[in-house]
């Protein structure tokens, strides 16, 4: 008898209905989504985008090639040459990042003692070409020149909690 | 205006009236193909609000340029020809899905005279036409060379035949209640004075519910669509297609789609009657087709159908193929036999009569 | 010559060429397709002598239900047939004498139909009814026990090749798709409420 009664409630289709007054309801809610291009959510200072290279105010290069990232780099993207500069100073010649192989894991930025390599909030970049994935100091050193001000801005805010 | 372009060409003789046809055939494949553009872009935007997103809105106003880039892109695209496939018939199976699918348009009435083809064996072409459209799922499964189109092929050919019986006995239940199998007899039956109480979805309740669930598994939508279940065998019967090929498919699935609607609502929701019928007989102007009836509701009404197939895909998850065979034979076959004799019954003793 | 006969040619043309593929091409898909073709052709040939719904019948039924099913089966086999038409030139002049004494009766039965009743005019038309209308009234009013008795026969016999190819096999597993959706949610889940430790019970 249960059974006889239970087939001819699923006959009126009863949990169908209730499914589709649910995803009606739901048609009508406002929408969650974020119109990205347009819109953006807001991004933390602490965010880890593409790396940049800084200097200080008077111009001069914040590196001194102690290579401590490239020792810690978990992913060995970073690949340094140093020499000595005519000053006396150690200074690099070369300090690629290979940007495929980079992880964005933000060791690089916590182990530098003179805070030149940092990671910036710039997420939207793209390569166009084979190779074009290896920056080098010249590309990295002109990021840090251009957004200098953010970047700033950034460890300013984060700096009670370092 | 239409008139007098007709007399002209009948004046040619033969060659004036297959012209003719030629244009009536076209004024109605051309707008069933925009359609068939649109209704995608509306499917992909009901879903996306079911889901609590907005769907395409990037490109053009509200992103209703969507639906035609879509179709450029897939145009553009690659044939690619699988290995070891059988050629001609690999080429040929969107062909065979596309015909029936437009073929069937010729016999829809939109309005009173409004139609193609008025022939007197209307709804067995329907029901022979839908059933045609399964060779072209089954030849592209077989052509392609591939054991998930195979399986597609297989599952689309067993649950189109399957269905087809509770569709073909709830067709046989408004041939009962009409004594015609014209659509526009059927539809000019439905009419009366009192309202959409007169259509035949009231005496034929469970019929109409069957006739548009087999419908929808006719048609191989979800929740019926195993025949290209993508999490089980990719994408069923046109995992080979590629470019124009898998975009005719496409096409012939949709327009499929449009037609069950519409005939969903000629055959049981009046066609293009009102369901104000005989409430109201105002002779207004420009607005009295709302209480008189004419093409504007036969397309509401197939709007509202169509849009019943985006919101079963939003809504319920896919069957099982066995559970799928067990509805179809064991459930809807049944019921369909006994409302049959129930509709002769109501017919014979005069409780459901022609335009009370 | 009108546009009629144009099309009548041309579709007995289609139909003969595809029923002689049938029988003459290697693959069976090909074939089980050309008599698909036939089937049609015969069908638009009947159209034109406005037999429409023995027309629109048999697209519905051969073409749209038995062929497919047909076609479905053909395609799972995968026969060899490389075996099956070896005796093809054997037995070809016993097939071929086999066909002509088929065709000589049947000329002989048109011939001696149309010696009986002189062709007349369509009674469908007469009585002033459509096709369908006509065949209706045939079937259900004057020859209706015939008609019930041969659905009976056909459905006794629907129903006999079930048991016939019916096997029960033991030691498999199946599932009951029926029992699965009956299923309710008190038949799997119970539902227990107690306290996590009972009272004046020393915990261990």
């Amino acid at each position: 008898m249960n059974r006889v009664t239970h087939y001819f409630k699923s006959l009126l289709l009863l949990e169908l209905l209730a499914g589709m007054w649910l995803t009606l309801r739901y048609m009508f809610k406002p929408k969650y989504t974020m119109r990205y291009p347009e819109e953006h959510i807001p991004k933390s200072n602490r965010f880890r985008g593409l790396h940049a290279l800084r200097r200080y105010p008077n111009g001069e290069e914040r590196c001194i090639a102690c290579k401590l990232c490239e020792a810690v780099c978990p992913a060995l993207a970073i690949t340094i040459d140093s020499e000595m500069r005519e000053d006396g100073t150690r200074r690099t010649t070369r300090y690629d990042i290979d940007l495929f192989k980079c992880i964005y894991c933000g060791f690089c930025e916590e182990s530098c003692p003179v805070d030149s390599i940092v990671e910036t909030h710039l997420h939207e970049y793209h390569f166009e070409k084979r190779g074009e994935n290896v920056v080098s100091k010249i590309q990295l050193l002109a990021i840090g020149d251009r957004y200098e001000g953010e970047i700033a801005a950034a460890r300013a805010q984060d700096a009670a909690f370092r | 205006m239409i008139d007098s372009m007709r007399d002209t060409l009948f004046g040619y003789g033969d060659t004036g009236i297959v012209v003719w046809t030629v244009l009536k055939i076209l004024a109605i494949a051309v707008p069933v193909i925009i359609a068939v553009a649109m209704f995608v872009y509306w499917e992909r935007k009901v879903i996306g609000w079911m889901h609590v997103r907005m769907g395409p809105n990037q490109i053009g106003p509200l992103g209703l340029l969507q639906a035609f880039a879509d179709v450029f892109k897939l145009l553009f695209k690659e044939v690619i020809l699988p290995a070891n496939s059988n050629k001609v018939l690999y080429y040929l199976a969107p062909m065979i899905a596309l015909v029936p699918a437009f073929a069937a348009w010729s016999v829809i009435p939109f309005d009173a005279g409004l139609v193609l083809a008025n022939v007197n064996v209307g709804l067995l072409l329907l029901l022979a036409m839908t059933s045609l459209g399964v060779y072209g799922i089954i030849l592209a499964g077989w052509a392609s060379n591939s054991r998930y189109a195979m399986l597609g092929a297989m599952r689309a050919a067993a649950q189109t035949v399957s269905y087809e019986i509770a569709m073909g006995f709830a067709l046989v239940s408004v041939m009962i209640m009409t004594g015609s199998l014209n659509l526009t007899d059927i539809v000019l039956a439905q009419q009366g004075s009192k309202g959409f109480f007169d259509w035949y979805w009231l005496p034929l309740l469970p019929m109409f519910v069957i006739y548009f669930i087999s419908g929808v598994a006719e048609t191989n939508r979800a929740p019926f669509d195993v025949a290209e279940g993508e999490s089980e065998i990719v994408a069923g019967f046109h995992v080979e297609y590629s470019g124009s090929a898998f975009a005719i498919f496409f096409l012939a699935e949709y327009a499929n789609m449009i037609l069950i609607a519409f005939l969903a609502s000629v055959l049981f929701m009046g066609g293009w009657l009102s369901p104000l019928q005989g409430w109201i007989n105002a002779d207004v102007p420009w607005v009295d087709w709302l209480w008189k009836g004419g093409w504007q509701w036969t397309f509401i009404k197939a709007f509202m159908f169509s849009f019943f197939y985006l919101w079963f895909r939003a809504s319920f998850p896919r069957y099982r193929y066995d559970q799928i065979m067990r509805l179809g034979w064991k459930v809807f076959i049944p019921i369909t036999i006994v409302w049959v004799v129930a509709a002769a019954c109501m017919k014979y003793y005069g409780i459901v009569t022609i335009g009370a | 010559m009108t546009f009629e006969l144009v099309c009548f040619y041309f579709f007995g043309a289609v139909a003969a060429l595809a029923a002689l593929a049938v029988i003459s091409v290697k693959n069976p898909v090909v074939a089980a397709l050309n008599l698909v073709l036939t089937f049609f052709s015969m069908a638009c040939v009947w159209l034109l002598a406005q037999a429409e719904f023995l027309a629109v019948a048999l697209v519905l039924v051969y073409v749209g239900a038995v062929m497919v099913l047909f076609l479905f089966v053909v395609m799972m086999l995968d026969v060899d047939f490389a075996p099956v038409r070896e005796g093809f030139v054997r037995f070809l002049p016993v097939g071929i004498v086999v066909a002509v004494v088929m065709l000589v009766e049947m000329l002989m039965m048109i011939g001696v139909r149309s010696l009986q009743v002189p062709v007349s005019a369509d009674p469908a038309a007469l009585a002033g009814m459509s096709n369908m209308g006509w065949l209706g009234r045939t079937l259900f009013r004057d020859f209706l026990l015939p008609f019930e008795v041969a659905a009976l026969i056909l459905t006794v016999g629907l129903i006999a090749a079930i048991p016939l190819t019916l096997r029960k096999r033991s030691g498999i597993k199946t599932q009951n798709p029926g029992r699965q959706v009956m299923v309710k949610r008190e038949d799997r889940i119970r539902l227990v409420k107690m306290d996590a430790v009972k009272k004046g019970e020393a915990t261990p």
